[in-house]
């Protein structure tokens, strides 16, 4: 057997502790057991909350955008009003006044804020970082086809490029083309095709060789 | 709830104005004609919202489809590709 003996530290990651404790912290703190202790709010509102902005995430639009290929009643519900779409399936986005842009062989849509970087949290999570660069944000309204093409995306021009710019209360989510080859497959499986960039509407949805 | 102005398929001009103050129809938009889209509400004023103000009465919002090939007299994508953008009421006027 090896005689291991410790000669060196370990790489050490700072515990939560580590961190100085901030005046904001300690506002934190301190607004919190106060709202508790006043009976504004109680502990398992604050738990429900905190539950619900972990869970948002790409895999809640995946479970619309697979639905929506799978079951023709609820794609129908989704272009009437996207918003009652994720509800009915147990997400609440709250505040979102939710567009499902369906793409295919004729329209892609694509989605961009240049004003900011509105984005749907609940569904897709944190914006990655080059939805809110100032290249993606001036670009993509400009020239779309080279943008897309960047990530990969190389349409045929009798295909409408169609650039949504969320420049206010609305949100999208981009329904991507079913691929093929996914005939017969369960919601379950459909999801894991969808990826975050695929219903922000810059590459496709994964082939079923790429899973 | 303030009646929406403007129906699908109604042609309209983006204004061509550059008040000072918050507001949320993107530059390279304005004096841009397209078509309406679809009505998506009416919500709180945002010029009014960026100030602490209560943004009421709430303002008819629309989806407005620009070509591309207006937009950017340069374009080199495709003829028929366009542009979606939300617009507030306000900031539209027909197109005679």
């Amino acid at each position: 057997m090896h005689d291991y003996t410790h000669h060196h530290p370990h790489p050490n990651q700072p515990d939560e502790e580590d961190g100085p404790f901030t005046e904001y912290r300690l506002l934190e703190v301190a607004l919190r057991e106060l709202l508790i202790e006043k009976q504004v709010i109680t502990q398992a509102e604050l738990h429900k909350t905190y539950q619900m902005m972990d869970d948002r995430g790409p895999h809640n639009g995946a479970r619309m955008v697979a639905k929506a290929w799978s079951d023709p009643a609820y794609l129908d519900l989704m272009r009437r009003d996207a918003t009652a779409a994720a509800k009915s399936i147990g997400l609440e986005p709250t505040w979102l006044n939710l567009i499902a842009l369906e793409n295919t062989d004729a329209i892609h849509n694509v989605v961009v804020c240049t004003l900011c970087s509105c984005y749907p949290w609940p569904l897709l999570g944190l914006p990655p970082d080059w939805y809110k660069s100032r290249t993606y944000r001036s670009e993509v309204v400009r020239n779309p086809r080279k943008v897309l093409a960047e990530f990969g995306t190389n349409l045929p021009e009798t295909t409408e490029v169609r650039v949504h710019d969320s420049s206010a209360d609305m949100r999208y989510l981009v329904v991507p083309k079913r691929p093929e080859g996914s005939e017969g497959w369960s919601e379950e499986e459909l999801a894991e095709l969808v990826t975050r960039d695929s219903m922000i509407g810059v590459v496709p949805a994964l082939a079923i060789e790429d899973l | 709830m303030t009646d929406p102005m403007f129906s699908v398929g109604d042609k309209v001009r983006i204004r061509d104005a550059y008040p000072i103050g918050h507001c949320r129809t993107p530059f390279y938009t304005r004096g841009i004609t397209g078509k309406i889209e679809r009505h998506c509400g009416n919500f709180a004023n945002p010029e009014e919202l960026a100030y602490r103000r209560d943004g009421q009465p709430a303002v008819p919002l629309y989806r407005v489809r620009l070509p591309m090939r207006q937009m950017w007299p340069d374009y080199t994508g495709a003829p028929l590709d366009t542009l979606e953008v939300e617009i507030f009421e306000h900031w539209l006027e027909p197109d005679d």
